[in-house]
């Protein structure tokens, strides 16, 4: 049990220093080539330079803002497939991400806006409007509420209002430009005004989600077996989805939706640190800020002209998966 | 994983009825319930089918269709739209959409995951990858992006069975690497969306979307005929696949070969996909909602094999329907209205079933 723990400890201190780098990374790596001495000098000491407004105005922002999307990314995505059991079930599969981007075509259509800072509030509201339809349909907080219905539920939401995307894409020429780049997931040109927006939702969504996990992981184990040992599970339940709601409908507001992050984060940390969801969240937060933000590096890197750092996470991100799948023992859900 | 938890379980209901017939060595028993779905449900594919040979923009009366269909019609005109135009496409809405309910319920079955279906090995994905490839970096034509399609669908399909083979054939880890690399592919997708010219990806999102448009009887008799091929052995599978679903250690000791018979049903179900896709492009969660609609009518433990193929047929036929008639003269893509109508249908289900089990 001892040598357990402290495998489980190295591992996640191997990801928090690798996460660090990424951090240094993010803000090193850009189109404009500044020495690290500079860039830790701007970073302390702001001198109004144009250099000053790249690393304070661009890349920091975008660094802090990939690194707590990441995180409520991998956090949403362990909390939920804990709650439903289910490896298919990412955090979008409430109709957040749907809802998100329906309201966005819908927008773009009616209005001819195009403004991803307007994006935010409306991608917001879609999500939060979608996650709250899935839970009536499926009946959240009744006694019996199951998670295999909430995952119907989910998916058939997220179904219906897909269709709906598609038909306003399909007729309308400007919303699917629109719909084509802000559903690929980027954090380019997106900064302080975003994540102001989004941080309360991400911070209650935090301490909920911090709050149950322990519960959560007795629930694993069986309805009656943790009713047994005193676990409320209807409001668990209940908390753990609201949770869920807020981490991943902040994430998608602020960047757009990018589902794999919040899939394939916590399938990795179960196999690095085995069944306790304690650890698993803890590791799924690391890891998925490390994966956005190595993404988001990648991203400004691998070709000339920059890819979106969703399609990154899961181009690059993909093959990763793949190869832990197979050669480790991930714990069964 | 969570298809069969204790509190999803179908409740017994009493005066559950059974039919058994028997004659010398053999017998057959089928639920009452189960039997009157399927009934009623071909009953509703057969009645869509009328309404899709009478609707058009040349308004004919039921009177008219029967005789042309019967071949007793005067009218050269109306025996050309009602048996050369319409019939194609209604047949295969049918086939397509039987091919895509019985497909998923196989992938439901072998992977023990009520969200199961082809996407979760990465066919569907591959399959787009291959039509974006042919339409926006070769250029092709419609034949080409069918071809280009079940090309792109197999060799991922293939791929995800050689990643999972050497390592083991389970529900889960069939799950995950499936789920890798159809992410990885989508995201290719995505890339190449965003890198094309705006009128090459508003070609390749009307193909996504699927469509039935411009069907005629050469395309709709190889789809019927491979189907058919395709269904016996879905058929004869169809038991070993639904004790799968007793977990795996039971249905070994029950004379499963769990491993083949699941190698067998995603092979099958991969065909079968592959077909509708090549027919129609990816009509959305068909294969999802068939069985799990199915499933809730006919109160089963298990999605078999006839009730997806009549629910889907019905699905992919009215969703046609809607989307030629809804909007008339401006025609909607069939995926569009299988994702709404599936997915409305789908939340009535559940929503009906929350409160009944209050």
């Amino acid at each position: 049990m001892v040598e357990r723990r402290s495998r489980r400890s190295l591992l996640l201190g191997l990801v928090i220093v690798l996460l660090l780098a990424g951090v240094a990374a993010s803000l090193l790596v850009g189109s404009r080539g500044l020495a690290p001495d500079r860039v830790w000098e701007l970073l302390w000491h702001p001198d109004g330079s144009l250099e000053s407004a790249v690393v304070r105005g661009q890349r920091l922002p975008r660094t802090v803002l990939g690194l707590v999307v990441g995180a409520a990314l991998g956090l949403a995505g362990a909390v939920m497939q804990a709650l439903t059991r289910n490896p298919l079930a990412d955090p979008g599969i409430l109709g957040v991400n749907a809802g998100a981007a329906l309201v966005v075509v819908a927008f773009v259509a009616v209005s001819g806006v195009t403004d991803i800072g307007a994006y935010v509030w409306f991608a917001g509201a879609g999500a939060g409007a979608a996650a709250a339809t899935v839970y009536a349909v499926a009946g959240v907080g009744r006694p019996d509420s199951s998670p295999v219905r909430l995952a119907l539920a989910g998916v058939a939401v997220s179904a219906a209002l897909a269709s709906l995307t598609s038909a306003v894409v399909l007729a309308d020429q400007e919303a699917f430009n629109e719909f084509r780049f802000w559903v690929a997931g980027s954090l380019q040109g997106r900064g302080w005004s975003e994540l102001g927006a989004v941080a309360p939702f991400l911070g209650v969504g935090l301490v909920l989600a911090l709050s149950i996990t322990g519960a959560l992981g007795v629930l694993m184990l069986g309805e009656d077996t943790a009713r047994g040992l005193g676990v409320k599970v209807s409001r668990v339940r209940t908390l753990a989805l609201l949770a869920v709601t807020a981490l991943c409908g902040a994430a998608t507001a602020a960047v757009g939706p990018i589902a794999f992050v919040g899939l394939a984060v916590p399938m990795v940390a179960r196999a690095l640190m085995g069944h306790d969801l304690r650890w698993i969240s803890a590791c799924s937060l690391a890891l998925g800020a490390l994966w956005l933000l190595t993404a988001d590096v990648l991203a400004r890197v691998l070709a000339p002209e920059e890819v979106a750092a969703g399609i990154v996470a899961a181009l690059v991100g993909g093959p990763v998966f793949v190869l832990v799948a197979r050669r480790r023992r991930v714990p069964a859900l | 994983m969570t298809l069969h938890q204790p509190d999803e379980r179908p409740r017994q209901r009493p005066g559950e009825r059974y039919v058994v017939g028997r004659r010398g060595a053999w017998s057959v028993r089928f639920g009452v319930r189960p039997a009157l779905v399927l009934l009623a449900a071909g009953a509703a594919s057969l009645l869509l089918a009328l309404v899709g040979l009478v609707l058009g923009e040349l308004g004919l009366s039921l009177g008219e269709v029967l005789g042309a269909l019967g071949g007793r019609s005067d009218d050269r005109l109306t025996a050309y739209f009602v048996t050369e135009v319409r019939l194609p496409r209604v047949v295969t809405a049918l086939v397509v959409g039987a091919a895509l309910g019985v497909a998923g319920s196989l992938f439901q079955n072998i992977t023990g995951n009520p969200l199961g279906s082809p996407d979760i090995i990465g066919f569907t994905t591959g399959a787009a990858t291959g039509a974006l490839v042919t339409i926006i970096v070769l250029g092709g034509d419609t034949a080409a992006v069918a071809i280009g399609a079940v090309i792109g669908g197999l060799a991922t399909a293939a791929a995800v069975g050689l990643l999972v083979r050497s390592t083991g054939l389970t529900g889960l880890r069939l799950v995950l690497v499936g789920l890798g690399v159809g992410a990885t592919l989508a995201a290719l997708n995505t890339l190449l969306l965003t890198r094309a010219s705006l009128v090459a990806a508003q070609t390749a999102a009307q193909w996504l979307a699927g469509s039935l448009n411009a069907v005629l009887w050469p395309r709709a008799t190889v789809t019927l005929l491979a189907v058919a091929v395709l269904l016996v052995p879905a058929v004869l599978l169809g038991r070993s696949v639904a004790m799968l679903a007793l977990g795996d250690d039971t249905a070994h000791a029950c004379g499963v070969p769990v491993t083949r018979v699941r190698a067998a049903a995603a092979l099958v179900g991969v065909g079968l996909v592959s077909v509708a896709t090549a027919a129609t492009g990816p009509i959305a969660f068909v294969a999802l909602a068939a069985p799990q609609i199915s499933r809730r009518l006919a109160g089963t433990a298990t999605s078999g094999i006839a009730g997806p193929a009549v629910v889907g047929a019905a699905v992919v036929l009215g969703s046609d329907l809607l989307a030629q008639h809804l909007f008339a003269p401006t025609q909607l893509a069939v995926g569009v209205v299988t994702g709404a109508l599936g997915g409305i249908y789908l939340i009535a289900l559940v929503a009906t079933e929350t409160r009944r089990s209050r």
